[in-house]
């Protein structure tokens, strides 16, 4: 996804009011919040547990606190951001739930973005070779692969409705497309999601 | 004066010389009274000091509209002159700073960090130091002779207070940036919540809110060794001896606290200062030995005791959570853009309690840069790793410009 632009930071981008405050976990090396920082005027701050992206994003014109969040946020106060962005991080997570719990707590409203283990080239990859698959949007072999807790749409939406989540706005993106989601029609359909949550 | 043994105390590299392009060149010391009778300067013991006196380096051109300050704070043994050569080196008897530039010209000067072709950068001496600035060596006018442990005790609060007084002689309004590491870092710290509308931002390296019972211990035993030196006299020891081997003794016990364990396994091991055999002798015989041997000899040459007493005094005192309300509260009053850098292998200052300071902006919903960045080189890696601090500094400062 080098070269061009991220689906999920252009919609995030478009999402995201002038002037809102944006809390943003996993930052990487600041792109998204940077932008949105210097366009959209947002109080930003960022979470990165990786020092070399923490120095990149610092580079980037990003406030960045270095953190691995997999060990709480207790530092933000709740409700002290208008969003709280975790973009393709939660199948990395050792505690994805707590760590959505958190953003749902500090954030009026949270977007959240991940590669949907149900997509149909994944599942076919699957059944069709017998092996993990590799795709655009899960681009590791099973041994150097970060993803610790892959998961599909349905899984996700289980646990949205099992917690008292509210999706208010959520999209879908394969073949460098995307559109509002339809579910669970797009269940097979989605290669990446994209969910704006309140609580 | 090359010294085998300094080189493995400073990163191999050559210095920038007067002449080249990223350096700040010849230097000059400047000195400016900033407090007289009138004007005294109220001290947190409760004293009023006068007459005060501070020298201080600049380097750059301050900008019309003057918001291009850049106020560099040095820590224990710091002085005024930050970056370039002293051109006036024979004249004030610093006879050190012939062979090396200023204590951070690696991260001061044309194109570097501190950018002096854009930034007017100011560092001043601080006040109980022996570089220029009033002092327990300089004259007490009341008696005729030194003030010796007649100087009153002063805090990081005292020296940014002066240090406001030097910006307000300069003409700077609000200063573009504080910074500096360790001691250095708690006064940046300090400035942000005591005068939040005379900076925009402050870059605090190797520092935190306030130094561990262990910092206080170590500083301690460093003041004992030079109290209990036969040469201290009480302090009125300048016309005579100085206690040559209390202040040797604090310096070496201060130079373990500024390296890790990594970095002193890396640099001497166990290796024998000649040989590969035991000498069956007990003075000097492991590296390890020397380097500190060497590292107390040279600051005798260049520092006073007293000072020392004063300043590791101050750096104990330091407590920006104050007395009841907490670091949150304290936090509160601060305007200013903050960049906290902490090195992981700092063990004085270590990188957990530098963080406690970014906890305390984000619940006052602040925002705030924090770094831990991976070196062995211990606390003095804020001195040794400008590969790594510089592109951040630039990029904070050009983004606070």
């Amino acid at each position: 996804m080098a070269n061009h632009e991220r689906w999920d930071h252009c919609l995030i981008y478009k999402l995201i009011e002038t002037g809102a405050s944006v809390l943003d976990l996993g930052c990487g090396s600041g792109e998204l919040l940077g932008r949105l920082v210097k366009q959209k005027q947002v109080c930003g701050q960022a979470v990165e547990a990786d020092p070399r992206r923490v120095a990149e994003a610092i580079c980037c014109g990003v406030d960045v606190y270095q953190k691995d969040m997999d060990r709480g946020l207790p530092e933000f106060k709740t409700g002290a951001f208008d969003y709280v962005i975790l973009e393709k991080t939660l199948q990395v997570l050792y505690q994805p739930m707590v760590v959505m719990e958190e953003m749902l707590r500090i954030g009026k409203s949270c977007i959240v973005t991940f590669p949907n283990f149900n997509y149909r080239e994944v599942v076919g990859t699957l059944t069709s070779t017998g092996r993990m698959p590799v795709t655009s949007s899960l681009p590791y072999q099973w041994y150097e692969t970060p993803n610790i807790h892959l998961f599909t749409i349905l899984d996700f939406l289980d646990w949205v409705d099992e917690h008292g989540i509210e999706i208010v706005d959520g999209y879908a993106w394969s073949n460098n497309r995307s559109w509002p989601v339809d579910l669970p029609a797009d269940s097979r359909e989605a290669e990446e999601l994209l969910f704006v949550l309140q609580k | 004066m090359t010294d085998p043994l300094n080189a493995v105390t400073e990163k191999e590299k050559g210095h920038d010389l007067p002449d080249s392009p990223r350096s700040v060149g010849w230097t000059r010391p400047e000195r400016a009274l900033l407090a007289d009778e009138d004007t005294p300067l109220p001290l947190d013991c409760g004293e009023n000091l006068y007459p005060v006196t501070v020298e201080f380096e600049t380097y750059g051109k301050l900008s019309a509209a003057k918001d291009n300050a850049v106020f560099i704070l040095h820590a224990l043994s710091g002085d005024a002159h930050a970056a370039g050569w002293d051109a006036e080196w024979e004249k004030h008897k610093r006879p050190w700073r012939k062979d090396r530039p200023g204590w951070w010209d690696e991260m001061i000067g044309p194109g570097k960090a501190f950018d002096a072709s854009r930034y007017f950068v100011v560092c001043a001496n601080l006040l109980g130091s022996c570089y220029g600035t009033t002092g327990p060596w300089e004259t007490n006018p009341r008696t005729g002779k030194p003030y010796g442990l007649d100087f009153p005790v002063v805090t990081v609060e005292d020296w940014v207070r002066l240090h406001v007084r030097l910006q307000d002689y300069l003409g700077i309004e609000k200063l573009l940036a504080v910074a500096g590491g360790s001691l250095g870092g708690q006064q940046a710290l300090a400035w942000a919540i005591n005068y939040p509308d005379r900076i925009r931002s402050a870059v605090i390296m190797a520092a935190s809110a306030r130094i561990g019972a262990q910092g206080l211990a170590f500083n301690a035993v460093g003041r004992e060794a030079i109290l209990s030196d036969p040469c201290f006299h009480e302090g009125q020891y300048y016309q005579h001896e100085p206690p040559r081997c209390g202040l040797e003794l604090a310096r070496m016990l201060g130079h373990i606290t500024y390296l890790s364990q990594r970095s002193m396994e890396g640099k001497f091991g166990r290796r024998f200062q000649n040989g590969t055999e035991p000498g069956y002798r007990l003075n000097k015989e492991f590296c390890v030995e020397s380097y500190l041997e060497h590292q107390g000899r040279s600051f005798v040459q260049r520092f006073d005791a007293n000072s020392y007493l004063y300043l590791t005094r101050a750096m104990d005192y330091y407590d920006a959570a104050g007395t009841g309300s907490g670091l949150e509260a304290a936090c509160s009053a601060i305007k200013a853009r903050l960049l906290l850098m902490s090195f992981s292998s700092d063990w004085l200052y270590p990188p957990e309690d530098t963080r406690e300071v970014a906890k305390a902006m984000l619940a006052n919903k602040k925002p705030v840069s924090y770094i831990e960045i991976p070196s062995d080189y211990g606390h003095d890696a804020f001195l040794l790793e400008a590969d790594q601090t510089s592109p951040l500094v630039a990029s904070f400062l050009g983004r606070c410009d």
